[in-house]
């Protein structure tokens, strides 16, 4: 890591983000419904240069709040996968078909979330998750997309994660998605916005210290889409990211943009090897 | 009626104290209300009712507690500053394996939490516990 | 009326005679304090699920009084006796009037 030339008001900031010792309890470890084990903590990903353990977001939180993740009855977003796994099963569209008609149950996709985005070779462009989703009600099923970050697709995602719970979150960042992954990586380490943040400066510069009240996270996001105690509902990725550029006080991109896609491809990245954990709890 | 200067300058303060903290002047004299309306102005002992909750909630939104009283009746909680402080009645009928209960709540600020139970002989018990409620850091 | 109120319950599918178990509750519902103000500062009327009960076999196991400091998705977690197989019947009344009701069945061996 080469010295970066730090702007001033980037250090004021820094200066804020106190030290604090460790994690809340540093041997925890996340085991759901007593039978899923998840992998909260891993070697870092090869391509990572400044990071050597990779940690979940859930290692962060307070014990109470780890708690609500541990049974699928504590945790509130098993609420928003019930009824998407009630319209799975939903005919809609001219093809009168639902999910279920092509793809069985949700169970058969196991093992989907934790790859992606990825690369789509019919359409020849990295694909997150959401937009796949709405491929599907398109061109398969003839029915309107959903809003990218609406109710009805944040669920069907969470209902997606839930089935790949434990497994290793493994995004591809070579091939045809290279170029796309490089960009993410940019974005990541740019400073931008009146603070002159980058993602890096809290997420990998600062992470276990406090901000202000808050545990600074590693910024994973294979707990997506996440149950947030603070607005007590479903949260998708691009909304996240949006939220944080805007707390950077930098004019944000919109979800489903490019830039968001090939951050979200970076970022998912960063989290190879540890388990996909949506719907995760976090504050 | 005629005030002296000294009482003009106490209830000018007073005033002035009321305006600055309009909501936990409030609130503060609710929780009591609360609590006398619930007791009927019984005496209140301690003992026998256990409250739990985060000495740090980490969002003041969804805040886990729990409530225990063997032999309880029925268990109240109040949560002193909010805007309306009763937060919820426990009522515990024939069939409840054991007078607890655990929830979720809302908390403005850093307060007391109280719980009071009616036990089956008319007695009332409390039991509080001091929450720090903190604001997040980013997009908290 | 309350949209999109989903409830989720946790009961054990079996038990013995006399055993105590834990049920845990979860409704979705914004429970709408009447403390938010719209964008041209009208206040946002309350809202809110204002009443939860549990019934086995008709007999009353839990009634909690809710009020707008009860979180958003109201919780519960309690115990309740079983001496024999039966019912557990969960309401929860709105006030808009509404009454959200669903039901468990647990086998006594």
């Amino acid at each position: 890591m080469g010295i970066r030339k730090i702007h001033p008001m980037a250090a004021v900031a820094m200066f804020a983000l106190a030290a604090t010792p460790a994690l809340s309890d540093e041997n925890a470890n996340l085991v759901v419904n007593g039978e899923i084990n998840m992998t909260v903590r891993a070697a870092a990903p090869a391509h990572m240069e400044n990071v050597s353990e990779v940690q979940s977001g859930w290692l962060f939180r307070a014990n109470e709040t780890q708690q609500f993740q541990m049974d699928d009855f504590d945790n509130p977003g098993m609420i928003w996968v019930d009824k998407a796994a009630a319209s799975w099963s939903k005919a809609e569209g001219s093809e009168d078909k639902s999910c279920a008609s092509c793809h069985d149950d949700p169970e058969s996709m196991a093992g989907v979330k934790a790859v992606y985005p990825k690369w789509n070779e019919a359409a020849g462009e990295v694909r997150t998750l959401e937009l796949q989703i709405n491929d599907c009600r398109e061109n398969r099923m003839g029915a309107e997309p959903w809003k990218y970050t609406g109710g009805d697709m944040i669920n069907m995602t969470a209902l997606i994660a839930s089935v790949s719970r434990g497994m290793p979150v493994n995004v591809a960042i070579d091939g045809p998605v290279q170029s796309t992954w490089e960009q993410g990586k940019e974005l990541y380490y740019a400073r931008t916005g009146q603070l002159e943040l980058s993602c890096a400066n809290c997420h990998e510069d600062n992470y276990g210290n406090m901000i202000r009240a808050d545990h600074l996270s590693q910024g994973q996001i294979n707990g997506f889409p996440v149950y947030r105690l603070k607005n007590a509902k479903l949260n998708s990725v691009h909304s996240r990211f949006k939220g944080c550029v805007r707390d950077t006080r930098a004019e944000t991109y919109s979800p489903a943009s490019a830039e968001f896609i090939a951050l979200e491809l970076y970022v998912a990245s960063r989290g190879n090897g540890l388990s996909v954990e949506g719907p995760s709890v976090r504050n | 009626m005629q005030f002296t200067r000294r009482d003009a300058l106490i209830m000018g303060l007073g005033a002035a104290a009321a305006s600055v903290l309009p909501i936990q002047a409030f609130a503060a004299a609710s929780a009591e209300e609360e609590l006398a309306q619930f007791t009927g102005g019984a005496a209140v002992g301690e003992g026998g009712l256990t409250l739990t909750a985060p000495e740090i909630a980490e969002n003041g939104n969804t805040v886990p507690i729990s409530v225990d009283a063997p032999g309880a009746v029925s268990i109240m909680v109040i949560a002193s500053k909010n805007p309306s402080p009763k937060v919820a009645t426990f009522n515990f009928g024939p069939m409840a394996g054991s007078q607890s209960a655990s929830t979720r709540i809302r908390l403005a600020g850093t307060q007391d939490l109280v719980a009071v139970a009616k036990m089956s002989d008319g007695s009332f018990v409390q039991a509080s516990q001091a929450v720090k409620v903190t604001i997040g850091g980013c997009g908290g | 009326m309350a949209s999109g109120v989903k409830p989720r319950v946790k009961v054990p599918k079996t038990a013995a005679a006399g055993d105590v178990v834990t049920i845990k509750t979860l409704i979705s519902h914004k429970m709408e304090s009447g403390q938010r103000k719209n964008k041209d500062g009208s206040p946002i009327p309350r809202s809110i699920i204002n009443r939860f009960t549990c019934d086995f076999n008709g007999e009353n196991v839990i009634d909690v009084t809710l009020e707008p400091s009860i979180s958003t998705n109201p919780y519960f977690q309690f115990e309740a006796k079983v001496p024999a197989s039966g019912d557990f019947t969960f309401t929860w009344y709105d006030d808009d009037g509404e009454v959200y009701k669903t039901s468990k069945s647990i086998a006594v061996a």
